[in-house]
């Protein structure tokens, strides 16, 4: 039976952008916490371990998000954990954002300009200090617009995780475009929601940017 | 844990994973070509509008850059069938490819135009050239050559978001893993490899890109020094 | 016992050998003026008396403490030294207050009310009490490296360094600071600066060292240094700056 596209449906798509955002959210936290660890690796003094954070945001920048998941999924089940779908897709998601917040994070912190930490060092603080009260301030200036920025991909591909079977946006769009063959209006409507999602972001991102510039320059 | 990696099955497929790479890079390889180009020529027509004129181009930027490209895929394969535009699998990808990066290069391409001194288009116009002159002559290269890298990284990020198409059965080069998946039920070993060819496909491209960048802009010229610059 | 103890210290940069051998003491309240050429290793050997820089052969102590290679070891002796640099280098992001108690808080451990009390002393010592909600970026040059200064004293160390603190200042600028020293020395700290400032060095420093392609060349009382200088690279040296 074909069903109309009415508002029972309309208000189904909607309701499954709170796992686009859930997604998003749990990938932004655990890819921000390994991505931080990537990004104070690559700026380390041991020239083994800045090799292995930069292997490490150099691959995960040339794996589609689409193998990512499907490793993350069958790897964890090979590795015996029965879980719902949404758990491979979060630890897919923080896998891939670790990568490019990890760089984006490394450029912010060598941004900073080395004099800093050779004041603080005359200061007699130890490196752990360094970071914490010198050289992570100033640095997080300089990271949030792009971070903000990073987030809009990061919404934008929760959507292939629809093909583990996670009802977010796009899953919900084909299930309902299959049940009423009118996939111009589903689609439309699908896009215009994560639209109203991701352009604010990137409009604050834009903002946040201005203003830092503004503050170098002024 | 009695799991055993077994590659061979896999690699006894290679073909087959073969004809999927070769369309993706297909896919890619065309799919940057014209992006690139509408990008270039989007944001030239840009700066060359009034400022009341430029929404239409930023409508188009902003739709796609706040979409995924899986949903553009969708509408494009999907909906457009139903006002009468009827696209193969493939046809549908490349245009989805082509806007996708068409509207990432404008906006990169824009910000290279915006980097060129005022001084610079002054210079030219005060030579009698016409806008467009100015900016086919004086503007476009200097502005690309400052994005280059900005550019050559969308270009990668582009070829390896052509895996999003197997969603529409194009027979690139994740929808022939999850074919060799099938026939093989090595899931794991199937992605594995299908990743490194990825992989492999991005630090050749991203090699290749590097190369094109130093022969368009060589060392020693103005145009290598803002490449450079903006590598930093 | 010496504040301050150089014995046989050797630098290279590379292929670059920039202190060639360097004997140096410096007693408590001594005030110790090093010119010479750019080139010459004096603000390298600046450096390695705080560790900025690692030596490849000789011995540093500071205070009892010998430099050594150990992190812990390090952070030790750069209690005891204060090390003011050519650029100021304040921290942005802190004010003036925030960016003097810092270090006695986290690194000394502190409590905040003494650390406030510490910073005040210490602005007040630099002649910039009033300044402690400030902004770096709305100080003066001046006034900022007068703020890097007190930067140093409020860690209350043995000895402090001065790397060519007016060479980046307008000349307007470099009075106010200059002053502020040599209240520094009168106060009787232990002082050891590269300086190109000639009239300042012979009017407030009690020694004065002259380095030359990374030795120490000539060294005795100022007075006599400027008034009398033995060697002919010094003569030609301080011809050529006086003249």
């Amino acid at each position: 039976m074909i069903r109309e596209f009415s508002q029972s449906e309309f208000l189904f798509i909607l309701a499954s952008a709170r796992w686009t955002l859930l997604l998003t959210v749990l990938a932004l936290l655990l890819g921000g916490v390994l991505g931080f660890v990537v990004a104070i690796a690559r700026a380390s003094r041991l020239a083994p371990v800045r090799a292995l954070a930069a292997g490490w945001i150099g691959m995960i920048q040339g794996i589609p998000v689409l193998m990512l998941l499907f490793l993350s999924y069958y790897g964890l089940s090979l590795a015996g954990f029965d879980m719902p779908p949404v758990f491979a897709a979060s630890v897919s998601m923080a896998i891939y954002a670790s990568g490019y917040l990890g760089e984006i994070w490394r450029g912010a912190i060598q941004s900073v300009a080395w004099q800093q930490w050779e004041a603080s060092a005359a200061l007699a603080m130890s490196r752990a200090q360094q970071y914490r009260y010198v050289v992570l301030p100033q640095a997080m200036r300089i990271a949030v617009p792009p971070t903000v920025g990073f987030i809009v991909q990061l919404v934008k591909n929760t959507s292939i995780v629809s093909i583990i079977g996670v009802v977010e946006l796009a899953r919900a769009g084909n299930l309902i475009n299959n049940a009423t063959f009118q996939p111009f209006k589903v689609f439309g409507t699908v896009a215009l929601i994560y639209f109203m999602i991701c352009w604010p972001i990137s409009l604050l991102a834009r903002r946040l940017e201005g203003k830092l510039n503004a503050g170098r320059t002024g | 844990m009695g799991f055993q990696f077994q590659f061979a099955p896999v690699f006894a497929r290679s073909d087959v994973l073969l004809e999927g790479a070769l369309l993706t890079l297909q896919l890619s390889g065309i799919g940057i070509l014209f992006g690139a180009l509408l990008g270039i020529l989007l944001a030239m027509l840009r700066g060359l509008s009034p400022p009341a004129l430029r929404w239409p181009v930023d409508a188009y930027v902003e739709l796609v850059r706040n979409t995924p490209f899986l949903v553009q895929l969708l509408i494009i394969f999907f909906g457009l069938p139903s006002i009468g535009v009827r696209l193969t699998a493939e046809q549908a990808a490349l245009s989805a490819i082509i806007l996708n990066l068409g509207a990432y290069s404008t906006e990169i391409v824009r910000a290279g135009i915006e980097s060129v001194h005022r001084s610079q288009i002054e210079a030219g116009l005060s030579l009698a050239m016409t806008r467009w002159q100015v900016f086919r002559y004086v503007v476009i290269a200097p502005a690309i050559a400052r994005v280059w890298p900005a550019l050559s990284s969308q270009f990668v990020l582009m070829m390896l978001s052509t895996s999003v198409c197997s969603f529409i059965s194009v027979q690139e080069l994740s929808a022939t893993a999850a074919n060799v998946e099938s026939d093989t039920f090595r899931s794991f070993e199937v992605y594995i490899t299908v990743t490194l060819i990825y992989l492999g496909l991005a630090l050749v491209m991203r090699g290749l890109l590097a190369v094109l960048g130093a022969v368009m802009f060589p060392k020693g010229s103005g145009l290598g020094r803002l490449r450079t610059q903006a590598s930093r | 016992m010496p504040v301050v103890r150089v014995e046989g210290v050797h630098k290279r940069f590379g292929a670059v050998e920039v202190l060639k051998g360097i004997d140096l003491t410096v007693e408590g309240g001594q005030v110790i003026a090093i010119i010479g050429r750019s080139g010459s290793g004096k603000s390298t050997l600046l450096r390695c008396i705080n560790g900025l820089e690692q030596i490849q052969a000789g011995r540093i102590e500071v205070a009892g403490h010998g430099l050594d290679a150990s992190a812990k070891g390090l952070r030790d002796l750069r209690k005891d030294v204060g090390i003011v640099f050519q650029s100021y280098n304040l921290f942005p992001h802190l004010k003036v207050g925030e960016n003097i108690m810092l270090a006695p808080r986290v690194v000394l451990g502190v409590g905040k009310a003494e650390a406030r009390r510490r910073a005040e002393a210490a602005l007040a010592e630099v002649g910039l009490a009033e300044r402690f909600e400030a902004w770096p970026d709305n100080l003066s040059g001046g006034q900022q490296q007068r703020v890097a200064i007190a930067r140093s004293l409020a860690m209350q160390p043995k000895v402090m360094l001065f790397d060519e603190v007016t060479s980046a200042l307008d000349p307007e600028l470099t009075g106010e600071v200059l002053q502020t020293m040599e209240r520094l020395a009168l106060h009787g700290m232990t002082m050891l600066l590269v300086t190109h400032e000639m009239a300042f060095a012979r009017r407030v420093a009690t020694t004065t060292v002259f380095m030359h392609q990374g030795r120490i060349w000539e060294q005795g009382p100022s007075e006599r240094i400027f008034s009398a200088p033995e060697t002919p690279e010094l003569r030609q040296f301080l011809g050529g700056g006086l003249k």
